[in-house]
């Protein structure tokens, strides 16, 4: 059995193609791809918060001041005058404005005389531009000095102002915690990422040891050796799970890895808080119940490659076995699904939810043996099945 | 002595309305079953070597594979000097050799380890197994490329080193699914030469092929199979005899047999 994991190993690591998708997709590409991606976002939110706004104001404009806040800032707005006949949702749509604020003709200084003003605000809201928050900018402390001038007039200490402008308050108080929280979140998210990526990791050496083998047409020499069939089912299983693993933890350290280095700000701190909060054998328990996982999605696997004829027949069954991993995992994330009960015995499904409360830190350790349970039953029918069908001469002489 | 008695196998057509005109004729087809050897028997002595021939679709791919335990017959047996390949399949499989055009190489290993890898399924120590690369690199000229990766590999070296891989555990019989096909002539030499050897050593060879030539330059004896049945079973000579020395003429005729009976 060993000799066959050894020689498959072998073969694995002087594939390009899995060397790609097991160790440089993670470590690098992924990565490299999120800082593009990132460098590409910031750099257009940044070019949308300094470009220079084209705008035209319309309606009465004697008492405002927004015009001349906005002309304050040339290298922000430049101010275009507009015809009366001006069509300006044309030449917004048009890109010869970027937007027209509309001041209605009732506007006034004097709030409690005027009442209300609702200005109009026509722009492209389709593209990235930003045009609210910055308009927003300018005219929100005007707003609020209406607002404290009223309230100097009618006489109102702070207590009352605060009470007019918010009558009812409600404050949040949480007694969860913060780990409680993040974990909530990042641990549904978590299954769904690890699942999928030892699965895929896994995808190519299982699809390369069965129906690559036949392809190349070295099974039918490999089925007359002495070794016993299910020996070489073991090998190639381990080989084929080890690769589901490896591909899971490089991408999940690639990606906390990264994460740090790029993150740098605010989130740091919070994925510094919760890591630190999780302990090392929560990690540990993760870790270990993804080896009952991969063990199920390898003996699939296997089993599809087997039947298959050809590399490309034994993909194209692989790519609906991602449904069947999304399945379970969609289940924990429906609102009530918690590991207790029948829940506990689900395989895959309990994988998941013991994931996000190992994250939250109300992990019921004695829901553990439901999980090992089920997961390594499930496992070893799954592999005996990969064993009965590599016997099957209707399989392997398809 | 390699004993082949009374051998039959059939297999499940997957798709019946699939079938051709043409495989919906053959008398083989019986319900949803495809008899593809019905009564196949014959022995090969040691150091004798036998030429399997018949046409395409015969019978001879199937009874290679239920030779060498890849398929399990449903009737019949097979015995490699006194070992029941039914019986015990794993020491069957410890005195069988196997080649054909079709079997590859796993290309992400070097020549040496694609042998090395299969003498040690054999249960080989590493030390005869680097003895016997030695002494086929000598014997096949492979020095050259031994230790270069098998994907790069000509049509030749890759059966020079299908035929080490084949014989590196000192098989008792070495089987041969129609090993020159589709080989070019450098090749289909060195396994020429190959089964020579092999003969000369006393290693029993039985051998699939289409090639007539091959047939009266190697074989002692000549079993021709058509439609699932042995309809041949005797010395060349004897062969060659039914059409007064034209092997094409005598293969021909030995299709003419009625079914169920030898010529």
């Amino acid at each position: 059995m060993w000799l066959i994991f050894k020689k498959e190993l072998r073969e694995l690591l002087r594939d390009r193609k899995t060397l790609i998708f097991m160790i440089a997709l993670p470590l690098l590409v992924f990565p490299l791809l999120a800082g593009v991606g990132i460098f590409f976002g910031s750099n257009a939110v940044e070019k949308a918060q300094n470009e220079v706004l084209r705008f035209a104001i319309t309606g009465n404009t004697e008492l405002t001041q927004i015009d001349e806040k906005m002309l304050a800032e040339p290298d922000k707005f430049e101010r275009i005058e507009l015809s009366p006949e001006a069509d300006y949702t044309a030449m917004i749509r048009s890109e010869q404005l970027d937007f027209v604020l509309e001041i209605p003709d009732t506007y006034h200084p004097d709030i409690l005389s005027a009442g209300q003003h609702t200005l109009n605000l026509y722009y492209n809201d389709a593209e990235l531009n930003l045009v609210y928050q910055r308009v927003a900018a300018i005219v929100d402390p005007i707003s609020e000095a209406f607002q404290i001038q009223a309230f100097n007039t009618l006489q109102l200490n702070d207590k009352q102002q605060a009470a007019l402008i918010t009558p009812l308050v409600i404050e949040r108080k949480n007694v969860a915690d913060d780990r409680e929280v993040w974990g909530e979140r990042l641990g549904a998210i978590l299954p769904y990422f690890l699942f999928i990526l030892c699965l895929q990791g896994a995808m190519a050496p299982a699809a390369d040891m069965g129906a690559g083998e036949k392809e190349r047409g070295t099974l039918e020499t490999l089925l007359i050796t002495p070794m016993p069939r299910h020996k070489l089912v073991l090998g190639k299983f381990l080989a084929v799970c080890l690769s589901g693993i490896i591909t899971a933890l490089l991408t999940v350290s690639s990606m906390a890895i990264w994460s740090f280095v790029l993150a740098q700000g605010m989130a740091i701190k919070f994925v510094t808080d919760l890591v630190s909060s999780v302990g090392v054998t929560d990690f540990m328990l993760m870790f270990m119940m993804l080896i009952p996982v991969v063990a199920i999605f390898s003996s699939l696997l296997l089993s599809l490659s087997i039947y298959a004829r050809s590399f490309k027949e034994s993909q194209s069954y692989m790519g609906g076995l991602i449904m069947i991993a999304i399945f379970p995992i969609v289940l924990s994330m429906i609102p009530g699904t918690k590991l207790e009960g029948v829940w506990v015995w689900v395989p895959l499904t309990n994988v998941s939810l013991a994931m996000k409360e190992l994250m939250k830190g109300t992990m019921d350790y004695f829901a553990l043996l439901g999980i090992f349970g089920s997961t390594v039953i499930i496992a070893g029918i799954l592999l005996a099945f990969s064993v009965y069908w590599f016997n099957r001469e209707k399989v392997l002489f398809r | 002595m390699i004993d082949i008695s009374h051998l039959a196998k059939k297999f499940a057509v997957e798709s019946p309305k699939k079938l051709s005109e043409q495989e919906k004729k053959d008398p083989r087809l019986q319900g949803r079953f495809f008899h593809s050897v019905k009564n196949v028997s014959f022995q090969c002595e040691k150091g004798q070597v036998v030429g399997l021939l018949g046409p395409n679709g015969a019978g001879k791919t199937t009874t290679l594979r239920i030779l060498s335990t890849a398929l399990k017959p449903d009737e019949g047996t097979v015995s490699i000097n006194g070992v029941d390949i039914l019986k015990d399949p794993l020491v069957a499989r410890q005195k069988i050799g196997f080649l054909s055009s079709s079997t590859g190489l796993y290309g992400r290993l070097s020549g040496r380890e694609n042998i090395a890898y299969f003498g040690q399924l054999h249960g080989m120590s590493k030390a005869a197994i680097a003895d016997k690369i030695e002494q086929m690199a000598d014997l096949l000229e492979m020095h050259s490329f031994l230790d270069r990766r098998a994907e790069n590999f000509s049509s030749g070296m890759k059966q020079k080193i299908s035929i080490a891989r084949a014989v590196v555990h000192n098989p008792e019989l070495v089987i041969l699914d129609e090993p020159t096909t589709g080989l070019d002539i450098m090749a289909t030499a060195t396994v020429i030469a190959f089964i020579e050897r092999l003969k000369a050593e006393g290693v029993p060879v039985i051998f699939s092929t289409h090639h007539l030539d091959e047939v009266q330059a190697l074989c002692d004896r000549v079993v021709v199979i058509n439609q699932g049945q042995t309809v041949f079973n005797d010395s060349l000579a004897v062969f060659s005899d039914l059409s007064g020395g034209h092997m094409h003429q005598s293969f021909l005729s030995t299709l003419q047999a009625p079914a169920g009976e030898t010529v």
